[in-house]
């Protein structure tokens, strides 16, 4: 470590290769978990690269690494801790939960769509009028209006109308 | 599961990028670094205000004398701790080092509140003490803030141990230069200041000093 302080990148590379196994022995006796282990080596790692200047060479580079890695272990176990409590498990919602394609999905939207088409026919015709052109063919107020011979004011008047009525027939059936 | 390949691919990564680094100096030479600027500010204040006072009264009431000493070497002592804490692989049992005299500094002024006073010096009202209270605040504040810019260079591990060494070298540190210009006979009422003085800037080091340390 003494020559990756002065720039070796040889003996730096070594010495972390080297560093790998210490740091997973100390992040399993801190209760780190077996799939976790390899998230405390890379934040050990890269906390050794930052910190690298603190390491005094007449001293034990293993208690300096040890000491680094006992506390991104804990740091871990921490985040793992507040994720967990975070998180809510359910194992029975992946089953509960309705797929959205399916075969009673698709039919009930049939249904609903039948449902509307209902309704609009049954509309006042000025009010019918104004749905199919603007929301049914997506017509902009302009060419509704020169289509239709009726003002725009009078189209969005009758389109307004239209929606509340078409909103309060469906939702009172449902 | 281990991922050999992950981590070379950092180690390769972190090899491409390496520098020589500078090495930190030994804890005690960067203690050293900071007492000299507290020593600086005692040299001001003894140039301002002269010895004379407080040998005065530490003659008349030797107490005070011993918990000036006790606060001075918790300074020092403090400053070590700290810097040596900030270091990984050192031992926690440092923490214990500024612990003895800060014994000596509290209890030898707690002592004063049971002597009788010193003849002919004013007894501090609870306006003074508030200046007392003032004083201690406002030399701890830039004090601990020069330490914790000093440590952010290190990697302390324990920012919250850490901090608190640091808030108790600064409170000893300005208790310390409080005393060469406190012309006033110890009270209660004093002493309960500078307890609570000294109790702020601690506890003020462990909530925000524990923060900026744990970014380091």
């Amino acid at each position: 470590m003494a020559a990756a302080q002065a720039g070796d990148q040889r003996a730096y590379t070594r010495v972390l290769n080297d560093s790998v196994a210490l740091i997973r022995a100390v992040a399993r006796r801190q209760g780190v978990a077996y799939d976790a282990l390899d998230d405390v080596v890379q934040e050990t790692l890269l906390t050794v690269h930052r910190v690298r200047h603190t390491f005094d060479p007449s001293r034990s580079y293993d208690a300096w690494l040890s000491a680094i890695a006992a506390r991104r272990a804990i740091d871990i176990l921490r985040s793992h801790g507040r994720r967990e409590h975070r998180e809510v498990h359910d194992e029975q919602a992946y089953d509960m939960h309705a797929d959205r394609d399916d075969a009673s999905a698709g039919a009930e939207r049939e249904q609903d769509a039948q449902r509307l088409r209902k309704a609009i026919e049954t509309l006042p015709p000025g009010q019918r009028e104004a749905v199919e052109q603007l929301g049914l063919k997506e017509q902009t107020l302009a060419e509704a209006a020169e289509r239709t011979g009726r003002n725009t004011g009078a189209l969005k008047v009758n389109l307004h109308r239209a929606l509340k009525t078409l909103r309060d027939r469906l939702h009172g059936e449902s | 599961m281990s991922d050999p390949a992950r981590h070379e691919a950092l180690i390769d990564a972190l090899g491409a990028e390496l520098t020589p680094v500078r090495r930190l100096l030994p804890p005690w030479r960067r203690a050293l670094g900071w007492l000299v600027v507290v020593a600086v500010i005692a040299a001001v204040l003894f140039a301002r205000y002269g010895a004379g006072t407080m040998l005065h009264r530490w003659a008349a009431a030797p107490d005070l004398g011993t918990a000036a000493v006790g606060a001075v070497i918790t300074a020092i002592t403090g400053a070590i701790a700290s810097f040596v804490l900030a270091v990984p692989g050192r031992a926690t049992a440092w923490a214990w080092l500024p612990v003895p005299s800060a014994l000596l500094w509290i209890g030898a002024s707690g002592l004063g509140c049971l002597r009788a006073h010193i003849p002919g010096m004013p007894v501090m009202d609870l306006h003074g003490a508030n200046h007392c209270l003032i004083f201690i605040i406002g030399f701890s504040v830039p004090l601990s803030g020069l330490m914790i810019w000093l440590l952010r260079r290190a990697c302390p591990l324990r920012p919250v141990l850490t901090a608190v060494m640091v808030g108790l070298a600064s409170a000893a540190a300005s208790a310390s230069l409080l005393e060469i210009c406190h012309n006033f006979d110890a009270t209660a009422s004093d002493l309960l200041m500078h307890a609570l003085a000294v109790a702020l800037v601690i506890m003020t080091n462990a909530a925000m000093g524990g923060r900026l340390l744990s970014r380091a």
